[in-house]
């Protein structure tokens, strides 16, 4: 009889998730109306060529377009390029414009501006574009419609640098002849070819998007106004969501204690969707040029020492997957099985730290270690206090070194840490987001999420090259799968967990996120159920 | 004439503690950790070593400390007050941007704390003893422990969430593009609940100290005389109580000059107000050391202003006090 009722419940569940899905499905978008919403902090800048933070991609990729966007499994999808072809030796990349795309001025997008944005203006203004197109040997434009890059070596993470936040294609009617891209007054005149134009910009207050009449996709964009609220303060941001003034809340927004409460406010609704690209790890960066933290069996413990379970369901309110590796769920070539475990076991942890030798003092101290903590909100102030706690309980001691951002990117990024927490994003593919965390040619002074932990192992090197360069899906898989095992058995960084990211808005707005790209989406799809 | 040598020698000596503070301020925010060039690079996501070398070169960050200090004095000087490394635009031009908000919520808070603060003084001072002087006592006792922020959450709760009689944040209606005197009064009733908070510290310290002084006053002999001759009492308040009571006030005054710019750091931040104090909390965060020196020059001037005023006051209140004393 109990079997019934449940078979009865999941069909009746199917059925209204069915009904739901095509009602979704068949709704007409309706043209009109504003959207409120949230950037946080203001942005130095909303240039996307120059400005690549946070903010500044929020509200730029509204404005600016790349060649292609990502879908939710990071396959291209056609914006300024309309379609692409690749040839069979994974070295030239041809992709064909779309025609009659205008500029914000009303000048003609043609493919100059693509050359132009990839090999002079991203250069000069994004590290990581300069360093992906010192593998490209030449880009040309055989006509108008058609850019051509050539490449020195196959590199089959190629396509994910033409999104619009790091691939931005700028003007080059504008920008030619410029000697800093940086400092021009031309940066004061905001032209792209999205389907947003910048309305007004009252600093502090709020910055207004307006619908770009001469937009390429015809009756898009739907909505007629965006404005992006600034509210400095946390608690201030949950109130604009909860009086209504603004329709969503982005990760980060909010601290996560918060987002069930107004998640469960009525019209309100939670999604986990649209950082497929970004793929956001949390981590403990440990200094593997102290003692004893280039000990492995050190590092172990600490491993051991740490519930990261417990950190993920009460530190940041679920919002979390356990990781036992450098690779997220989801990641392209994720390979669980050859990861080591390590499970929360605060004997092992004891046991290891004897075995290292470092016997317990009088005062039950066994090591001394600074901790310098991500200065990103109470959630991540609770994490440090955490791993003070926890450590202390294995004899670690631990000093919590009191920062603010400034300060912590620079104690990071020049190696003076003994542990320290931080986030970074994997970008879509290990040969970009794993790279630059495990090459032990990137180390210090290159950000935070450079090899910071003077991680040195010739394997990964070689390996990581290698997948790099290898055509052969099967291949990389292989040579990412021996890159995770030995990194989890390495324990160079402790992956703490994968940050799930919470969207909280408005169920009458439709198609808030729809691609890979999720908020830094162009919002043309974008429509509001008045 | 006197009075005018009096105010310029206050202007030198004034010129001077700005400069003072502006070198004290040089040498405490280059002692924190961090640049705005390690700040750029690390927003550009991945960089090379040399980036951070060729920012550090085109601020001038890569010369010699004292040289820095002398260079910018000289701009200060002729009153250039250097681009923002953050903005990339200058500074004074940032600077103009937000000092009408600050003044309208500053000036709004000073006028509400003394105008209600020297009238809950009085009423008290009038009524010692009863109900009321003792619900006025208890109420800025209250908001004189309470700390500015907490008081502004628990207003946004209450008047914005709960009842929704006011804007939880902001100077405008965002979208609402109001003009003439709707747009006043949009921007009046967003003003309401930032500078009640900023003024009501001091509209407790006010209302005690006006209390206190108006019955030491109330006591002294020539307010009896002047009972005794049958001046109208309101006269008497008016002339000769409220003129004696006052001084210890504008001594307030001259300190809340210095705290209220403190305070709206605080105040911005919780209401979202866009003024420069909010924009000295964000350029401290993105070691932007020129916008950050600009708001504590802009600020000390302020305060330096607000005490020479205050000094005028005195010598209007009381003609006994000589000002070159």
């Amino acid at each position: 009889m109990q079997l019934i009722r449940h078979l009865g419940l999941a069909l009746a569940t199917t059925l209204a998730m069915a009904a739901a899905h095509v009602q979704a499905q068949t709704q007409v978008p309706k043209s009109g109306g504003t959207l409120n919403l949230i950037v946080q902090p203001e942005p130095p800048g909303i240039n996307l060529g120059n400005a690549k933070l946070g903010p500044s991609s929020f509200v730029g990729s509204k404005i600016y377009e790349g060649l292609v966007s990502l879908s939710p499994k990071l396959e291209p999808i056609a914006r300024l390029a309309e379609s692409w072809s690749i040839s069979p030796d994974g070295k030239t990349y041809t992709f064909k414009l779309r025609p009659h795309v205008k500029w914000h001025d009303g000048q003609p997008f043609t493919s100059a501006d693509v050359v132009f944005s990839f090999t002079q203006y991203l250069p000069a203004t994004f590290a990581r574009t300069k360093l992906i197109m010192e593998q490209v040997e030449a880009v040309s434009a055989p006509d108008a419609g058609t850019v051509v890059f050539k490449l020195k070596q196959p590199y089959p993470a190629f396509m994910l640098i033409f999104e619009a936040t790091g691939g931005t294609i700028m003007p080059k009617h504008l920008y030619e002849g410029v000697s800093d891209y940086r400092t021009t007054t031309v940066n004061n005149t905001i032209v792209g070819t999205g389907p947003f134009k910048l309305g007004e910009w009252r600093r502090g207050a709020f910055i207004r998007l307006v619908k770009n009449p001469d937009y390429w996709d015809k009756g898009k964009p739907y909505i007629d106004n965006l404005y992006f609220h600034i509210v400095p303060d946390a608690v201030g941001r949950s109130i604009a969501f909860e009086s209504g003034k603004v329709d969503a809340i982005r990760a980060g927004d909010v601290e996560n204690f918060e987002i069930a409460r107004l998640a469960a406010a009525p019209g309100a609704t939670l999604s986990k969707a649209g950082w497929e690209f970004l793929q956001p790890m949390a981590f403990l960066n440990m200094n593997l040029r102290k003692k004893p933290l280039d000990d492995k069996r050190f590092r172990q413990a600490i491993a051991h020492a740490l519930d990261r379970q417990f950190i993920i369901k009460n530190i940041f309110s679920t919002f979390g997957e356990p990781v036992n590796g450098p690779f997220t769920n989801g990641y392209a070539f994720k390979d669980a099985s050859v990861e080591t475990r390590y499970a929360y076991d605060v004997a092992k942890a004891k046991a290891l730290l004897d075995e290292m030798g470092l016997k317990p003092g009088p005062d039950g101290t066994r090591a001394e270690l600074r901790l310098l903590p991500l200065p990103y909100g109470e959630t991540w102030q609770r994490l440090a206090e955490y791993t003070r706690e926890r450590l202390g309980a294995v004899g670690i001691k631990t000093t919590i070194v009191a920062t603010d951002v400034p300060g912590w990117f620079s104690r990071l990024s020049a190696g003076d840490f003994d542990l320290a927490y931080n986030f970074v994003y994997l970008l879509g593919d290990p040969s970009i987001g794993i790279n630059q965390t495990y090459l032990s040619t990137n180390q210090l002074n290159r950000g935070t999420a450079a090899n910071v932990d003077g991680y040195v192992n010739p394997e990964i090197d070689a390996l990581l090259v290698k997948a790099d360069r290898e055509l052969q899906r099967g291949e990389r898989a292989r040579l990412y799968a021996q890159v995770q095992r030995t990194l989890s058995a390495d324990l160079p960084i402790l992956w703490t967990h994968q940050m799930v990211m919470p969207t909280v808005y408005r169920s009458k707005v439709k198609n808030l996120i729809t691609t890979g790209m999720g908020m830094n989406e162009n919002f043309a799809d974008v429509w509001v159920d008045k | 004439m006197e009075r005018l040598l009096f105010f310029a020698r206050r202007c030198g000596k004034a010129v001077l503690v700005i400069l003072f503070v502006i070198a004290i301020n040089f040498a405490l925010i280059r002692a924190a950790p961090g640049d705005p060039a390690t700040i750029l690079a690390g927003e550009s996501g991945a960089v090379d070593a040399g980036f951070v070398e060729r920012v550090r070169k085109d601020y001038g960050l890569d010369r010699p400390l004292p040289v820095q200090l002398f260079t910018y004095m000289k701009q200060l000087l002729s009153f250039d007050l250097g681009n923002s490394y953050r903005e990339n635009r200058p500074v004074k031009e940032i600077i103009l941007e937000k000092l009408p908000a600050t003044l309208l919520l500053t000036l709004s808070a000073f006028v509400f704390s003394i105008a209600v603060g020297v009238g809950l003084g009085i009423a008290a001072a009038r009524r010692a003893g009863s109900a009321l002087d003792a619900l006025i006592t208890a109420g800025s006792l209250v908001f004189f422990a309470m700390p500015l922020f907490w008081f502004g959450l628990l207003a946004i709760v209450l008047f914005s969430v709960k009842l929704g009689w006011l804007p939880p944040y902001g100077m405008s209606t965002v979208g609402a593009d109001l003009e003439g005197w709707r747009a006043w009064l949009d921007t009046a009733r967003h003003l309401l609940m930032p500078a009640a908070t900023l003024g009501l510290f001091y509209v407790a310290v006010y209302t005690r100290v006006t209390r206190a002084a108006a019955m030491e006053v109330m006591d002294q002999d020539f307010v009896k005389t002047a009972h005794a001759k049958g001046v109208p009492e309101s006269r008497i308040w008016r002339r000769h109580i409220l003129r004696n009571a006052i001084l210890p006030v504008i001594t307030f005054v001259s300190l809340q000059a210095g705290h209220i710019l403190g305070g709206s750091v605080l105040v911005e931040t919780v209401f979202a107000w866009p003024g420069i104090g909010r924009l000295a909390f964000d350029a401290l965060f993105q070691r932007d050391y020129n916008l950050l020196l600009a708001v504590f020059f802009v600020s000390s001037v302020m305060v330096v202003v607000f005490n020479l005023v205050a000094d005028l006051l005195y010598s209007l209140a009381d003609p006994r006090i000589e000002l070159q004393k």
